[in-house]
C-alpha cells in the first residue's frame, strides 16, 4: 500500500467526523440500503466458501470447556452479538451470517483440528477465533495451509504477521510502550521489578519493556521472576519486591495466578495506593475473580475499558448487557473479539467479494468507527491501529481511565531495537 | 497348552473385520479430512494395544502411557522442526536456522542434544529406544523393589506430571506449553497435504497391524501364559522360580515403545506435538480408551481407542458446550454395565450366536478364549 496518508496519524477531519460520530450512536445498526440488491454468488465467491444467494458461514472457535472456557467466554459473547447486530443490520453483501461454533477445548491440538474442519469441511468464509497464543501458533499453519481467514482477539507477544490472520489485539509493543512512557513520567519511576507467568507472552513482553525502561526510560529493572501457569505461592517475589522496593512492580501474571497474587500482596502489607503497580495483564475480567477489594489503586496498561464514556461504547455495553446478562463484564479483549465480525464485514463489502486473497488484500486501510474504543483502522501488517489507555481499578472492579495517548499508536510487531 | 494356529477363530474374525474396515471401508467412505482423524484416533491405539499387554495380560496398571507416547512424538517432532527451521524458512529471526521457538527465548545456537536429530535414521532409533530405555529404568527401579499396584500406578502418574513441567519449564529448549508446531516436511516430502495424508494414513495402520503381530506373540508364547499367571498369582510364579520382575519390565518397556510408535505417528499425523498429550490427563484418557474397548483383547482395545475418539470428535463437533458430560456418561455406562468393555460385550452376547451358527454346521467348537472369559478383578 502506497498510501501515506492512510498511514499516518488521525486527520482533523476524520476527528471531526468520528465526534459527529457520536451523536449517532447505533449509526453501524441502520439498514443497508445496499440489502436490496445482493451481488451474485458466483461474483462474490469464486473459491468454493460456504456463502449462498442469502447466507454465508463462519466459524466460532473459542475453548468453551476447560481452564481457558473462563476467559474465553467473553471473546464467544462479543462475537455472537457482533453477528447478531450485522444481520439486524442487512447482513454482509446482503447474506445473513450463519456461525458455526466448534470447541477448542482449551487444548492446542484440539484447536488446530476444528480449525481445519472448519476450513475443510464447513466451508467457512472467516473464523473468529482463538485466545491463547499457544492455540494461535497451533492454527496458524492450518488457516495458512488451507488459506483460510482468522480473526484473533487477543493482546499477543508480537514477532507475527502472516497474511491469513487480522489481530485486532494489540502486540505487545502498543501495549507496554505507551504505559511505561506514562507511569515514568507521572511517577518519576526509576526502578521496576517485573512479575510474570512462565511462558512466550509474559517473557516477550518483559523483554520488549526492560529494553524499553533501559534504554529509553534509563531506568533499572531490580528484578524479573516467571512462575508456573496456575501457580499460587508468591510470598517469595512479594518479600523480594518488599527488599529492593522497585518505584512500579510490572505484572504480566495470567489466569487464576492473579487471584493468589493481588490477596498475597495485600497480606503482605503492599498498599497499592502507595506502591504504583502496572499490570498488562488484567482486564474487568480478571477482576471479577480477584475482587475489587485486592487489587484497589492498580493501574492496568490496555486498549479498552468498560467505564470509557463515549457513545458507541455506551451502546455496547447496554447492548451486551442485554444479551447476556446485566452481570456480565466486558474486558479488552472481549471488546477486540467484538471488532472481528465487524472488521471482517468491512473489509468483505471494500473488497466486494468474500475471496480470502482479496479480503487479505483488502484490509489494510479498513477502518471501523463503531469500535467501542473509539475508532481502529487495520495496518499493511494486519494489526491495528489503536489507543493506548491506563485506567486505575476502583474498588467495584472497574477501572477509572487516567490516560490515553492522544493519537492511535503504530502496531510494530517486529520492533527494532527490542529483539 | 500353546495354540497351535497364530489366531483362533473369534480371532480371526475380529482381525479380518479390522483390516477390512481399516484399509478398505474407511479410506473408501471417508474424505481426507476424516481419514486425517482417523490416523489421529489409530495412534492412540498403539497405546491401548500396549496397556493390553501390560495392564490387560501383565496386570500393571500404568497411568503414564503418556510419557512413552510424548517422548516418541517429541523426537519425531524435534526432527521435523528441525528441517521446517532452514535458514531460508526463519530468515526474519535473530539467529535464522534455528526453531522458532529458541528465538524468541533468546538462545542463540542450537542446544547440542537436539544436533543428532538432523539425522533421520538417528530420530527413528531414537523413538524406540529413548521410551524404551526410559521405561527399563522405571520398571527396573519399581519392579525389582517389588513396587506394584497402586503404588506403581501412582509412580507412573508422579512421572507423567513431572515430564510435562519440565517440558513446560524449559520452553527455551522444547516450545514449553505451546509446543512444536508447524512441521512441515518429512526429508523434503511435504507432510501436509492431502495425498501425503493418505499415505501416512496406510503406513500407520501397516505399522499398527504389525504391532498386533507382535503382540499376539507374545500372548501365545510360554511369556503370554506366565503375564497371566502373574496377574493372578503373583508369589506362586515367584515360588515356581520365575524373576517375576524381569516379565514385568519387559510387559512394561513394550507398552512403552507402541505408545512411543503412537507418538512418533502422531506428529507426523497431525502435524503437531504439545505437552498436552504427556500429562497425567491424558494418560487416564488412554487407560480409558483400552477399558472401554476392553483390556482383555487386543482387537477390544484398539476398537475401543477408535470409538471413544470418534465418540469425542462427534459430541464436541454437536454440542460444544455440553460434550465433556455426554462423554462422561458414556465411560460410566460402559464401565458399569460392561466391565470387560465392549469385546466382553461382544463375547458375551454376540460371538455365541455366531458360533451357533457355526456350529450348526461344524460340531466342533473352540472359539472359547480363556483369555477372555476368566474376567479378572481390576486393578
Amino acid at each position: 500500500m502506497s498510501d501515506e496518508a492512510n498511514k499516518g496519524l488521525l486527520s482533523p477531519l476524520r476527528r471531526k467526523l468520528l465526534m459527529g460520530m457520536a451523536a449517532v450512536p447505533a449509526i453501524t445498526m441502520l439498514p443497508r440500503a445496499s440489502f436490496a440488491q445482493a451481488p451474485a454468488t458466483s461474483a462474490v465467491n469464486t473459491t468454493g466458501l460456504a456463502v449462498t444467494d442469502t447466507e454465508v458461514t463462519v466459524g466460532i472457535l473459542h475453548s468453551a470447556t476447560g481452564t481457558m472456557a473462563i476467559s474465553e467466554t467473553g471473546s464467544i459473547q462479543a462475537e455472537k452479538l457482533a453477528i447478531e447486530q450485522i444481520n439486524a443490520a442487512g447482513g454482509v453483501l446482503g447474506r445473513k451470517i450463519k456461525f458455526i461454533q466448534e470447541d477448542g477445548a482449551s487444548d492446542w491440538p484440539t484447536f488446530a483440528e476444528k480449525a481445519k474442519k472448519l476450513l475443510v469441511n464447513d466451508k467457512v468464509a472467516a473464523i473468529m477465533g482463538c485466545w491463547t497464543s499457544a492455540s494461535r501458533k497451533a492454527v496458524l499453519p492450518v488457516v495458512e495451509q488451507y488459506n483460510g481467514m482468522l480473526y484473533y482477539p487477543t493482546f499477543y507477544e508480537g514477532l507475527e504477521q502472516s497474511k491469513n490472520v487480522i489481530y485486532t489485539g494489540q502486540e505487545a509493543t502498543q501495549q507496554i510502550l505507551a504505559g511505561l512512557n506514562w507511569i515514568a513520567k507521572e511517577k518519576g519511576a526509576k526502578s521496576f521489578f517485573f512479575i510474570g507467568s512462565d511462558y512466550i507472552w509474559p517473557r516477550t513482553s518483559n523483554k520488549i519493556a526492560r529494553k524499553h525502561v533501559e534504554n529509553v526510560l534509563k531506568g533499572k529493572v531490580v528484578g524479573e521472576e516467571y512462575y508456573p501457569l496456575g501457580n499460587t505461592q508468591f510470598n517469595s517475589v512479594i518479600n523480594k519486591i518488599k527488599l529492593t522496593k522497585p518505584d512500579v512492580i510490572f505484572t504480566d501474571v495470567v489466569g487464576g495466578s492473579n487471584v493468589a497474587f493481588y490477596k498475597q500482596l495485600k497480606a503482605a502489607g503492599i498498599d497499592l495506593s502507595k506502591q504504583a503497580l502496572l499490570t498488562i495483564s488484567v482486564t474487568e475480567d480478571e477482576i471479577d475473580g480477584i475482587g475489587g477489594e485486592n487489587i484497589a489503586g492498580a493501574y492496568a496498561c490496555m486498549k479498552y475499558f468498560q467505564s470509557l464514556d463515549n457513545a458507541n461504547n455506551k451502546a455496547f455495553v447496554s447492548a451486551f448487557k442485554k444479551m447476556w446478562g446485566e452481570k456480565t463484564v466486558i474486558g479488552d479483549v472481549t471488546q477486540a473479539a467484538y471488532l472481528g465480525p465487524w472488521l471482517w464485514k468491512l473489509t468483505v463489502e471494500k473488497a466486494g467479494s468474500f475471496d480470502v486473497d482479496k479480503i487479505a488484500a483488502a484490509s489494510p486501510g479498513v477502518e471501523f468507527k463503531g469500535a467501542p474504543e473509539g475508532y481502529v483502522r487495520i495496518h499493511e501488517n494486519h494489526h491495528l491501529w489503536s489507543k493506548t489507555r491506563v485506567g486505575r481499578a476502583k474498588l467495584d472492579g472497574q477501572f477509572e481511565l487516567i490516560f490515553e495517548t492522544a493519537d492511535l499508536v503504530e502496531p510494530d510487531p517486529f520492533p527494532k531495537g527490542y529483539q | 497348552m500353546i495354540n497351535s494356529r497364530f489366531f483362533n477363530r473369534s480371532e480371526l474374525m475380529g482381525f479380518i473385520a479390522l483390516a477390512a474396515v481399516l484399509f478398505v471401508i474407511l479410506p473408501l467412505t471417508l474424505d481426507v479430512f476424516r481419514l486425517n482423524l482417523v490416523a489421529k484416533y489409530l495412534t492412540y491405539a498403539f497405546v491401548a494395544l500396549g496397556l493390553v499387554l501390560c495392564w490387560g495380560y501383565g496386570g500393571i496398571l500404568s497411568l503414564g502411557q503418556g510419557v512413552f507416547f510424548g517422548l516418541g512424538g517429541y523426537c519425531m517432532a524435534m526432527f521435523l522442526k528441525l528441517e521446517a527451521s532452514s535458514v531460508e524458512n526463519t530468515k526474519i529471526q535473530s539467529t535464522p536456522g534455528i526453531p522458532d521457538f529458541m528465538d524468541w527465548n533468546q538462545i542463540t545456537s542450537l542446544p547440542l542434544f537436539w544436533q543428532p536429530f538432523h539425522s533421520l535414521t538417528f530420530t527413528i532409533l531414537a523413538i524406540i529406544l529413548v521410551p524404551g530405555l526410559f521405561a527399563l529404568i522405571i520398571g527396573t527401579a519399581m519392579f525389582k523393589r517389588r513396587v506394584g499396584g497402586t503404588y506403581f500406578a501412582i509412580i507412573t502418574q508422579a512421572v507423567a506430571a513431572i515430564l510435562t513441567i519440565l517440558i513446560v519449564g524449559q520452553q527455551g529448549y522444547t516450545g514449553g506449553i505451546n509446543g512444536m508446531t508447524d512441521l512441515r516436511t518429512l526429508k523434503g516430502w511435504d507432510i501436509r497435504p492431502d495425498h501425503a495424508k493418505i499415505i501416512l494414513y496406510f503406513v500407520e495402520v501397516v505399522l499398527l497391524f504389525a504391532c498386533i503381530g507382535i503382540a499376539q506373540f507374545i500372548r501365545l508364547t510360554k511369556l503370554g501364559r506366565i503375564l497371566v499367571a502373574m496377574r493372578e498369582q503373583e508369589d506362586r510364579v515367584r515360588f515356581s522360580g520365575y524373576s517375576v520382575a524381569n516379565f514385568k519390565i519387559f510387559a512394561f518397556c513394550m507398552a512403552a515403545v507402541f505408545a512411543a510408535i503412537g507418538g512418533a505417528m502422531f506428529a507426523l499425523n497431525v502435524g503437531f506435538m504439545s505437552p498436552s498429550f504427556v500429562g497425567i490427563v491424558p494418560s487416564i484418557e488412554m487407560v480409558i480408551y483400552t477399558a472401554v474397548g476392553g483390556r482383555m483383547s487386543i482387537f477390544g482395545a484398539i476398537w475401543g481407542a477408535i470409538l471413544v475418539n470418534f465418540a469425542k470428535t462427534s459430541l464436541s463437533e454437536s454440542f460444544p458446550q455440553l460434550w465433556l458430560f455426554g462423554l462422561g456418561a458414556l465411560f460410566i455406562a460402559v464401565v458399569l454395565a460392561f466391565p470387560n468393555g465392549l469385546s466382553g460385550l461382544w463375547a458375551d452376547y454376540v460371538q455365541p450366536r455366531i458360533d451357533w451358527l457355526f456350529a450348526s454346521r461344524k460340531p466342533k467348537s473352540d472359539w472359547k478364549d480363556n483369555s477372555v472369559a476368566d474376567g479378572a478383578p481390576a486393578e
